[in-house]
């Protein structure tokens, strides 16, 4: 089905970029171009797509070193369950940018739709812009560091994974959050339901000083207030019946 | 949990007089079970929470009867004459489909409500008589994957565990919507079964009561879900057939509306299905019986022209063969079971009858999977109780049962003039009662009359 | 459960790019509803015709004649000139009487037509098919104008017809396009029925379009009247409300249906999906965002 070349060049006066595959989705599908990134036969290690024109589902599922580069917009689930690879957007990402991302690194230079980061495992989330609704939704171990503001809910029974904020975040931060830990900068419209601003000790700064630098920002951790779960709504007691 | 106390003493009860044979009334609204409810809540202040599915008695298979064969059809002769079961699962975008032997398959049931020799043995058991086992909230095992040779891996709201090799490793993927004991709501498992490798699977504390989202984290609604399959269906290659599952409350709509989305297999799990922690107000109030919710489902799946293409599977109280008969001559394609496959295991068995009482319980009645003392070893995670269970002798029990339910729908396939099950049509069957006939439309036994349609 | 695009131009120099943009913002929608579809223009002088009114009938099956109903109008309209055509599925009424006049005429003359739209600036659309041809069909891509919105829509719970598509259009040149699902709006369908409003459809966007109306017409301004639906109306919505003035957009508490604005001096965009906006001219430097739940932004 696939057309894609995945190993050789097109032609010889592209050997120097043996390496390097171009993608163009106006002439071929997602389809193609997934079914190629996902081609054990494969070799390439660069890849750029042009034409995204927030098509869904672009690069999910790659499970290997690679870079792939998307020039524009990209729709729905990019990156998702990405496995090593190094995926990098020019434009906006939609709705469940890298859902349950596992390793490697997504980053998005626009902004992000709801869900961004969703249920991710592991790896690394970079958003330039802002993220909406339910950025780090369950999130289990990923980092996730936006430099703009996240919507409302963010970090919505978060269990495991650091997320930091260099801007703003919306309404009911961390609410019935695990073990995940929030860093913000800016203000937060407010905490969910057991969340709760926690001391910044040296570990912490430390730490978000690491996320910071990955993600290439020059954000200093002083500037940050840290964010975690006050462990309240760990066993059902009637006192927290109105949290239910 | 005290009500098991109460219905330990119920159980005594029938066995030697009580206040009833000194003329004392019991009320039938507030009976002793309510009344029990209500000095349970005031005493705790938190709801009740159980496993198994509906225990309230709702019009069932078991108030439809087929129709033999006799002089004007003719019947096929038992153990001779083929009657087919086996079923393709999938077809209708997967390069790989599912084949199955038997259209009897196991429900999801999560390693961790679960304990892993019960899932060992689901898995052997299934795989002896060629169909196939799921996974449920909690990821997918190495030991399941091992042992079931056939595996759906279930996309659920929490999604613990989910992850990419697993997706690649399953043979279908079922992207759960809701199930038949608590349409609309969340996952639950008490602290007590989360010990450390259900909590690492899960990405969750040790031992805290873990409560997981009715939602799913990154869709919402039938639109965002067409795009969702279309993403898991990019990141398995197209490979896999994609089921949604739904609990039976608004069959038509939501089977047309999981079709439009793209799904392979829609399975629908009506109010009696289990599960293994759940309100019981939810279990017993929420949701539609199987029975009502099938026809419908069949009629969405008509209404399109897709009965048949898109397979259909259903669950919610399938006990016998006569159940998987009477299921797939309403227009099922396939049926799971689920509490009928862990009483198969030991559940309730008699041979447990002291420990149940130890737990307030008794052979028949316990319900208490949240709480993971299990005396069969099956909804446990504590080490000792979980060894109870053979892995291998649970295997063959699993297999007996699926086997036994086979031949009994092949049985009636027979009687009823169908070289295959899947031949078995509405028109085989009569009602026993008004309300069953309403709700399967077909007619009311010695009559040619269906309320509601004339 | 559909996909909405809406397009206001804020710099009259775009008015006549209205049609090509909004055509393309749909197409990128068609997916999330692939059933049937619908769109409403203001001011374009085509279909307007220097028109005082305009209604907009579902379908094109008349009781009588085009030529022939335009002429009892007409002469039932006391002299004002009235056109009947069909353009794609819809027929346009056109009038130089008075919106209420017109309407009033064809109760009478045309009872059995369905009215899908009203009023003096507004034509709305309606087909059952594939959004992208069901838009052709309209000719929507050569229009002009003020602003347009256009729903593709995945029923929910109510039939697949041209009557089930959106823009809801109930009062003069009020347009209302809904993706969600409703829980309540049986409830609040009885109690608008009580006051004596009657309904066209099964849709549940349909009560959210006849209770803005019925606020409206009691006074309350565009905003006040989506906060109020807030309070009434309890499940999943992304709203957006067209009028001959402006254009609204609200989102339920819980915000978990798409929508994406941006917003340049030239224009304001609003659509299901970020794709839809990004072929507009200037999106690069627009200010993009997700309206917040619970928030009404008009303008």
């Amino acid at each position: 089905m696939s057309t894609l070349p995945t190993a050789a060049p097109r032609h010889p006066a592209e050997a120097d970029a043996a390496e390097h595959v171009s993608v163009d989705l106006a002439e071929q599908s997602v389809r193609e171009l997934n079914a190629a990134l996902h081609d054990p036969a494969a070799t390439a290690t660069r890849w750029t797509v042009t034409h995204p024109r927030g098509l869904h589902s672009i690069a999910v599922g790659v499970d290997r070193e690679v870079r792939v580069d998307v020039e524009g917009h990209v729709g729905y689930y990019f990156g998702g369950m990405n496995k090593h690879a190094t995926l990098t957007v020019s434009g906006s990402a939609g709705q469940g940018l890298a859902e349950n991302i596992m390793s490697g690194r997504v980053h998005v230079h626009g902004d992000a739709s709801q869900s961004a980061a969703a249920t991710g495992r592991g790896g690394l989330v970079v958003i330039d812009g802002n993220a909406s609704a339910r950025c780090g939704i369950s999130m289990k171990g990923v980092d996730i560091v936006v430099g703009g503001s996240v919507g409302h809910m963010s970090a919505f029974m978060a269990q495991a994974g650091r997320m930091v904020v260099c801007g703003d975040a919306g309404e009911s931060l961390g609410d019935s959050i695990y073990e995940a830990r929030l860093y913000v900068k800016g203000s937060v419209a407010s905490l969910g339901t057991d969340c709760v601003e926690k001391q910044m000790r040296d570990e912490h700064r430390r730490e978000l000083a690491g996320l910071l630098q990955a993600a290439g920002r020059t954000e200093s951790p002083e500037e940050f207030r840290r964010y975690g779960s006050a462990r309240r709504l760990y066993h059902f007691t009637a006192d927290n019946s109105k949290a239910y | 949990m005290p009500q098991q106390n109460q219905t330990a003493a119920q159980v005594r009860a029938d066995a030697v007089p009580g206040p009833g044979d000194h003329g004392l009334r019991e009320s039938a609204t507030f009976d002793r079970a309510t009344i029990h409810a209500i000095q349970r809540a005031a005493e705790t202040g938190v709801y009740d929470i159980r496993g198994w599915g509906a225990k309230r008695r709702v019009p069932h298979f078991d108030d439809l009867l087929f129709l033999g064969a006799s002089v004007s059809r003719y019947p096929l002769e038992g153990y001779r004459e083929k009657c087919a079961t086996d079923v393709v699962l999938g077809d209708r975008h997967a390069k790989t489909p599912l084949h199955l032997d038997i259209p009897i398959t196991i429900a999801g049931m999560s390693f961790g409500a679960l304990s892993a020799n019960a899932k060992e043995a689901l898995g052997t058991g299934a795989s002896a008589v060629g169909t196939s086992t799921t996974t449920g909230d909690g990821g997918m095992t190495d030991e399941e994957r091992d042992h079931s040779d056939t595996l759906v891996y279930q996309l659920l709201p929490s999604r613990y565990g989910m992850n990419p090799d697993d997706l690649r490793r399953a043979d279908a993927i079922e992207v759960v919507v809701g199930q038949g004991a608590k349409p609309g709501g969340g996952g639950m498992l008490l602290g007590q079964k989360i010990t450390q490798r259900v909590a690492e699977m899960r990405t969750l504390p040790q031992g805290i009561d873990q409560r997981s989202a009715s939602r799913h984290p990154d869709w919402t609604g039938p639109d965002d879900l067409e795009i969702k399959i279309g993403e898991l269906r990019e990141i398995t290659d197209w490979e896999k057939p994609v089921f949604v599952k739904v609990g039976a409350t608004r069959p038509y709509y939501d089977t047309s509306l999981a079709v439009k989305a793209g799904a392979d297999v829609v399975v629908l799990d009506g109010m009696q299905g289990g599960t293994a922690a759940t309100q019981e107000v939810f279990i017993e109030h929420v949701g539609i019986p199987i029975l009502a919710a099938v026809p419908e489902a069949v009629r969405a799946l008509k209404d399109m022209g897709m009965h048949r293409r898109v397979q259909l599977v259903v669950s919610g109280g399938i006990r016998n063969g006569a159940d998987v008969a009477k299921a797939m001559a309403l227009g099922a394609d396939a049926v799971s079971i689920g509490t009928a496959a862990l009483i198969a295991l030991g559940d309730n068995s008699p041979r447990y009858r002291d420990e149940y009482a130890a737990l307030g319980s008794a052979p028949g009645y316990y319900d208490d999977f949240q709480d993971g003392r299990d005396p069969a070893g099956i909804s446990t995670q504590d080490p000792e109780l979980s060894a109870r269970l053979d892995p291998v002798e649970g295997g063959r029990r699993v297999e007996n049962l699926l086997r036994v339910m086979t031949m009994e729908a092949q049985t009636i396939a027979r009687a009823c003039g169908k070289s295959d099950l899947r031949h078995l049509e509405p028109e085989d069957m009569v009602a026993l009662t008004l309300e069953a006939s309403a709700m399967a439309k077909v007619p009311l036994a010695g009559t040619d009359w269906i309320p509601g349609t004339r | 459960m559909c996909g909405i695009a809406a397009l206001q131009i804020k710099n009259p120099e775009m008015g006549p790019q209205l049609g090509t943009l909004l055509h393309s913002m749909t197409c990128d929608l068609i997916e999330r509803g692939p059933d049937s579809a619908g769109l409403a223009v203001y001011d374009d002088p085509q279909t307007m015709q220097g028109a005082a009114s305009l209604v907009s009938l579902l379908g094109i099956d008349l009781p009588l004649p085009a030529a022939e109903l335009a002429d009892r109008l007409t002469e039932r309209l006391e002299g004002a000139e009235t056109t009947v055509e069909a353009v794609g599925h819809t027929t346009l009424v056109r009038s130089q009487a008075s919106t209420d006049a017109l309407l009033q005429a064809l109760e009478e003359l045309a009872p059995e037509a369905s009215v899908i739209g009203q009023g003096s600036h507004v034509a709305v659309m309606k087909g059952v098919g594939n959004p992208r041809e069901v838009a052709s069909a309209h000719g929507l891509e050569a229009m002009s104008g003020t602003r347009g919105v256009t729903h593709t829509r995945m029923a929910t719970e109510s039939a697949v017809t041209a009557a089930g598509s959106h823009p809801y259009s109930v009062a003069d040149d009020l347009c209302l396009v809904h993706n969600g699902s409703f829980s309540n709006h049986l409830t609040v369908r009885d109690e608008l029925e009580r006051h004596g409003v009657r309904f066209g459809s099964d849709n549940d966007s349909e009560v959210a379009a006849r209770y803005v109306a019925s606020q409206l017409e009691e006074g309350a301004d565009l905003e006040t009247a989506l906060l109020r639906l807030g309070e009434v109306f309890d499940g999943f919505y992304t709203l957006v409300v067209t009028t001959r003035d402006g254009m609204a957009v609200v989102r339920d508490p819980i915000a978990c249906k798409p929508c994406v604005v941006a917003e340049t001096d030239d224009w304001v965009a609003v659509a299901s999906e970020f794709r839809a906006l990004s072929e507009l001219p200037g999106i690069e430097s627009a200010r993009v965002f997700e309206p917040e739940p619970g928030r009404v932004y008009t303008w």
